[in-house]
């Protein structure tokens, strides 16, 4: 447990005390796991759960002494645990807020206790003992296991065999337990871990290092030389200078191989790459970027120097034997012992059997490690380096010492901001995402090729020793083989045909271009062709050819670019190139209209042009970056003239285009004033679904602004939706359908056309037995039109409340919050209202206010407000929910405004019930609610002030509200712009001003005169409750004066 | 020639020949005429250009450099093999070549490949064109052996009813399958740049000519 969390675990910044952990997925996922384990243990392992650790665990707990109960003696401040060691010292003692536990099975029990409120309990604990099984076990094992990992467990079962003692015995069990967990957890955080590295100043220096070892003169080294260009080294490991690091670099080299002239070469975070070499006067370095980004040093230089390659691979074996040797021998080692020990004792027969899986569990972890020193090209980036980390963790202090720099967390750190900023500056997030360049195989040399492998690699012979004629046989040959099949892409590409290709495209021979870009089109479907032919500078000399007054030639060209454009180096790279303009320009038809009839040979249609040009543009489409190149390009109105034919083939690339860019505000407005949503919309009347469903989804994104939508109806779009809707063959387009239908449905004239074209009874028909992303669309679409009374009745005559409720015990975050709002838009209508209660609906409603997400939590609790409201009985089943109440009042701990406005929602609503305000308040409501008073946020403002008001009719709230210093803040709501705010505030100082301080305290603040000026407002309720509260202050005024003259 | 001839001339030629307007018949003819020179026409003489000077055209012109096959292409050019290509036989050549359609070309180009005009494209033909197609590797024993291998499978590709030649069916097949094997053993077609230029420089003033 203690490597796994001292390593894997992301702790923040240290520097003010004690580090806190970070709340991240990862961290998460390590306390859960760490959680179940402790809970497990007392039903698995009952003997060791007894077991008194040597120092108790001592943290801050937020438990309160009510919470524990049988088996404990608990007091008023106090709680000791029954159970109690051989000197009599309880195991559990709580003395608030401390908590110190000495067993297994009183952590487990606390952790049941603590019920919601586990993972905090579990954090805090882990927070205050950094090296838990030190406490646990003593220091003396935790040392043995620091000094040497591997023989551990060995020591420890030498000591037993000598002690003899049945404590220590049960001491090792449980360091053995710890062991695996801490296995488990580490396996589990490589995963995590493995999935986000990239490269970074540890790998960076680890392959420096590593190729500095084996350089020198000499035929067998690798390179002459290679050096940092600067000694001093940054404590985040990087050598650049800080301006330099902003961009992501991490340091430069210089590196002199056998067979050609010094390289002066940048690291940086994106790859490997040459720059433009030192400056001779000043030893400056010339930053600019002068090659190829590669991925790592090691592949760069074997491009750059066939000696190094050659040389190299002869180290490949090398590197590989040493580390199968380190690697073994600490395996070999347990193995016979615990041979041996099997034989000496039967007693720890069962621990032996435990070990033995220890190692089993060691020696998987190791395989997966074992490629971190291997330098074969094909080797992905990401995984290379994350191994690599957790190779050198493993290996524990020693090289950690060495390394001091790496330490992961602050590598991550470093990561982190520097994605940020590299974010910031060029790519949009949603790059990232789809930027999965997968793990590269290459084939095993010693494998059976198949007989194509052969053919090829002849093919390939003749495309680099034969004339124009024999290349373009050649070239009509290979498009022979089955090239959409991986091993004969492979094959091109592993005899060299890719390089061959690529140059063929910068000849002037249009034959040789055709006929290389015919099969390049096809093997780009491939992916790890795709990063070859962006690696070999493929791009830049295809976005060339897009000038080429060969129309054929363009329309391959931006095909194969369309299909090698699927990751973000690929877009980054047409961009830079000048691709988008270019590809724009092919867009434009009109501009060839005066070009004579007849075409020659190699020709195409201008149409063809433009519909390759869309298909590029389509791949392109998907960063910010390029969006932005589009629509700066001038791309739109081609669209949006393109928009207006009736090819479906053309038609496809263009939408999708469309519908990738309107995730963008400025295109989004673009497009309306490019009357581009009329041809969508009757695009969406199409037969092919394809297209309709990009025509969906390109509304869809629309949709979020009004005008649109008012459009998609003027252009009668709404109809085209609403008999889509009833059609679910295909569940993307119904997707696209269901999630343009939503969009639509806020506005209210567009519900009432969907009801016109019973849209709604389609909605509920797909509530059911439909994928999660088209419920969320529906259900949300359906909240919507639940707006409107007329819908409601829908909606429930259609049977479609029982649906959603049972969509409620759902896990998806986006659809659990439409669910929720729908079902208090239905809410509102007292027969739907019954039907929820009777399908419990409230009871679902109200255990989602535990959901982790906030966002969740408030949909939840604003959904319970019209329930409540239209429930028959609804103090009383209210009531019924155990521990509903406190749930609801803890809820204003919160710290998102939109939680705490909707549960001053639900407070104001539950509150209507005495017997559940008298609840509420013993639950500490008052307090809580008084210290959100300082907030500037105008609908917590209001809900706030609604349930001061509603919280102010019991006992002597009045007075505690006025204690918490609640009515200044109150006082100042006034000036808000907000009539909604006003009248609230004004309601809720009304009912405060029937205590006599707080009056005081409002006309101190100056709560007359702006209630005075409220008196005048034509709302009614404004009016009264003003009037009601300056009455009140006169009163006391003119009581006081009484008192005074008597 | 006195401008009344060539009128006829040029009216007889454009209506026999669908790829070039009166204008362009008339500026080929002119063109025809400068290059052969000033050979006052007589009794029983045929005017034309000879071998050697077709082949400099297509040398120069239209950049040309295999010796067979510019000697094939003037093959196809003189339609009557007397060996001199007269005016009609210049102006017919010339719509094809700049200008023919797919058909034409592919008949052409066949009887260009056509070594022996057998009406076949032997093994040995193919052999005897593409035997400069391949840089001869320095580790290769037998240069030939390379060639051999290109003409075998070229052959599997294009010999559909697999006889061991290639007929004009099966050129024509595989052309209609793949665009690019149209000139499949030497380029035997204008390339699109030179193409562009004579066009230009020859259709470019018809006036010009007129005053000449």
């Amino acid at each position: 447990m203690g490597a796994a969390l001292t390593r894997s675990a992301q702790w923040t910044a240290a520097g003010h005390g004690a580090r806190a952990l970070e709340t991240t997925p990862l961290n998460e996922a390590i306390l859960k796991e760490i959680i179940v384990f402790v809970e497990s243990f007392i039903c698995k392992h009952p003997q060791e759960a007894d077991y008194v650790f040597v120092e108790p665990l001592e943290w801050k707990t937020r438990l309160d002494p009510s919470a524990f109960g049988l088996g404990h003696v608990v007091s008023e401040t106090t709680v000791k645990s029954e159970e109690a060691d051989k000197n009599g010292q309880p195991l559990l003692f709580l003395s608030v807020p401390e908590i110190k536990v000495r067993s297994f099975g009183q952590l487990s029990r606390v952790l049941y206790i603590a019920q919601n409120t586990k993972l905090e309990e579990a954090q805090a604990c882990i927070e205050a003992n950094r090296n838990p099984i030190a406490k646990i076990l003593g220091l003396d094992y935790n040392m043995i296991k620091e000094i040497n990992e591997d023989s551990s467990v060995l020591t420890i079962l030498d000591k037993i065999t000598k002690d003899g003692d049945p404590e220590s015995e049960i001491k090792m069990k449980i360091a053995l337990l710890l062991k695996q967990l801490d296995l488990h957890l580490h396996n589990r955080s490589l995963k995590n871990i493995s999935l986000e590295i990239r490269l970074n100043p540890g790998t960076v220096k680890n392959d420096i290092e590593l190729l500095k070892r084996s350089s020198g003169k000499g035929e067998k080294t690798v390179l002459e030389s290679i050096e940092y260009t600067s000694d001093y080294e940054f404590s985040n490991g990087c050598r650049a200078p800080p301006w330099r690091q902003i961009q992501g670099e991490i340091c430069y080299v210089l590196v002199k191989p056998h067979d050609a002239d010094a390289l002066c070469i940048t690291c940086s975070k994106e790859g490997v790459f040459l720059n433009g070499g030192k400056t001779d006067d000043e030893g400056e370095i010339n930053y600019e970027r002068k090659g190829e980004i590669y991925k790592d040093l090691v592949t760069l230089l074997r491009e750059k120097s066939a000696v190094f390659s050659e040389n190299m691979s002869q180290q490949d074996v090398r590197f590989n034997g040493e580390q199968q040797k380190e690697e073994d021998q600490p395996d070999e080692a347990p193995e016979e012992e615990a041979a041996a020990l099997r034989k000496a004792s039967a007693a720890f027969r069962r621990s032996a059997l435990e070990r033995k899986q220890i190692s089993l569990g060691r020696s998987q972890l190791t395989k997966r490690l074992e490629p971190s020193l291997n330098w074969k090209t094909t080797v992905d980036a990401k995984g290379k380096s994350s191994r690599r980390d957790t190779q050198e963790e493993k290996r524990g202090g020693r090289l950690e010492k060495s390394r001091p720099s790496t330490s992961p967390g602050k590598a991550q750190l470093i990561r982190k901001s520097a994605e940020k900023i590299e974010e910031i500056i060029s790519e949009s997030s949603s790059e990232s995402e789809e930027d999965e360049e997968p793990p590269d195989h290459l084939q095993e040399a010693n494998t059976d090729l198949p007989s194509e492998y052969w053919q090829i690699q002849k093919l390939v012979k003749y495309l680099k020793g034969g004339n124009q004629t024999a290349t373009v046989i050649a070239l009509c040959c290979m498009q022979d083989f089955n090239l959409a099949q991986e091993t004969c892409q492979l094959a091109i590409r592993d005899v060299g045909g890719l390089e061959v290709l690529i140059n063929l495209l910068e000849t002037d021979e249009v034959k040789c271009m055709i006929g290389s870009l015919k099969i390049l089109k096809e093997i780009s479907h491939n992916p790890q062709i795709r990063r070859n032919i962006v690696d070999l500078g493929g791009l830049p000399v295809m976005v060339n050819i897009l000038d080429s007054p060969h129309k054929s030639l363009k329309c391959l060209a931006a095909e194969t670019i369309a299909n090698v454009a699927k990751f973000r180096r690929a877009w980054r790279a047409v961009r830079r190139h000048g691709g988008i303009t270019k590809l724009v320009a092919l867009l434009d038809c009109r501009q060839h209209a005066t070009e004579p009839a007849e075409r020659s040979l190699y020709e195409a249609h201008d149409g063809e042009v433009a519909r390759c040009g869309a298909l590029a543009l389509w791949s392109c489409s998907k960063s910010y970056a390029n969006k932005e190149a589009i629509r700066r390009a001038g791309g739109i109105p081609l669209l949006a003239q393109l928009l207006k034919t009736s090819h479906e083939n053309m038609l496809i690339p263009v939408v999708g285009t469309l519908q990738e860019c309107a995730s963008e505000e400025n295109y989004r407005a673009a497009i309306k004033a490019e009357r581009i949503i009329e041809n969508l919309v009757k695009k969406l009347n199409s037969e092919n679904k394809q297209l309709q469903k990009h025509c969906a989804m390109a509304i869809y994104q629309c949709a979020e602004d009004e005008e649109t939508r008012e459009l998609v109806r003027l252009h009668g779009g709404l109809r085209a939706l609403a008999s889509l809707l009833s059609n679910a063959d295909n569940k993307e387009r119904l997707a696209a359908v269901t999630g343009a239908a939503w969009k639509c449905s806020t506005s209210k004239e567009n519900v009432t056309k969907f009801r016109e074209h019973k849209a709604i009874e389609a909605l509920v028909g797909l509530l059911t037995d439909q994928p999660e992303e088209v419920l969320v669309s529906t259900v949300g679409a359906l909240g919507e039109c639940c707006r409107e009374p007329e819908g409601r009745v829908t909606v429930r005559k259609r049977g479609g409340v029982q649906p959603l409720v049972d969509l409620l015990v759902g896990t998806n975050r986006a659809l659990l919050v439409n669910v929720t709002k729908a079902i208090g838009a239905c809410a509102v209508e007292p027969e739907s209202m019954m039907i929820i209660d009777h399908l419990d609906g409230v009871r679902l409603l109200w255990s989602l206010l535990k959901n982790p997400h906030p966002d969740v939590k408030a949909s939840a609790a604003w959904a319970l407000c019209p329930c409540i409201q239209n429930a028959k009985d609804a103090g009383e089943m209210v009531r019924s929910f155990v521990g509903g109440l406190e749930l609801v009042v803890n809820l204003l701990k919160s710290d998102n405004k939109e939680v705490l406005a909707s549960v001053c929602a639900a407070i104001t609503n539950i509150a209507k019930d005495q017997e559940n305000l008298a609840v509420i308040t013993d639950h500490g409501v008052v307090p809580l609610l008084s210290k959100l008073a300082n907030t500037n946020d105008d609908t917590l403002r209001r809900h706030l002030a609604e349930a001061i008001s509603r919280c102010c009719m019991w006992g002597r709230n009045r007075v505690a509200f006025g204690e918490h210093k609640v009515v200044a803040p109150l006082v100042r709501y006034l000036k808000s712009n907000d009539t909604n705010v006003h009248r609230a505030t004004a309601q809720a100082l009304y009912q405060l001003s029937e205590d006599a301080d707080n009056c005081i305290t409002m006309h101190e603040n100056g709560a007359v005169k702006l209630l005075l000026h409220m008196v005048g407002s034509p709302d009614q309720d404004l009016q009264e409750a003003a009037a009601g509260c300056i009455a009140n202050i006169r009163r006391l005024a003119l009581a006081t004066e009484k008192a005074r003259y008597n | 020639m006195n401008r009344k001839k060539l009128q006829k001339l040029t009216d007889s030629l454009t209506k026999n020949c669908k790829h070039f307007n009166k204008l362009e018949v008339k500026c080929l003819i002119n063109l025809f005429y400068n290059l052969v020179g000033d050979v006052t026409e007589r009794q029983g003489l045929v005017v034309g250009l000879d071998r050697n000077a077709f082949r400099n055209i297509l040398h120069v012109t239209f950049g040309m450099t295999d010796d067979m096959i510019m000697d094939r292409v003037f093959r196809a050019f003189d339609k009557d093999n007397d060996g001199c290509i007269t005016v009609s036989e210049w102006v017919y050549g010339l719509s094809v070549f700049l200008r023919g359609t797919l058909e034409e070309k592919m008949k052409y180009c066949f009887d260009v490949f056509d070594l022996n005009g057998d009406g076949f494209i032997s093994k040995e033909e193919m052999f005897h064109m593409l035997k400069n197609s391949l840089l001869k590797q320095p580790s290769e024993e037998d240069p030939g052996e390379g060639i051999k291998d290109l003409v075998e499978i070229t052959l599997k590709k294009m010999d559909h009813d697999h006889d061991g030649k290639l007929s004009f069916a099966d050129y024509e097949q595989a052309v209609r399958e793949e665009t690019l094997l149209l000139e499949a053993f030497g380029p035997c077609l204008p390339d699109p740049k030179s193409q562009k230029e004579f066009e230009a420089q020859v259709f470019k003033d018809p006036n010009e000519f007129n005053e000449v």
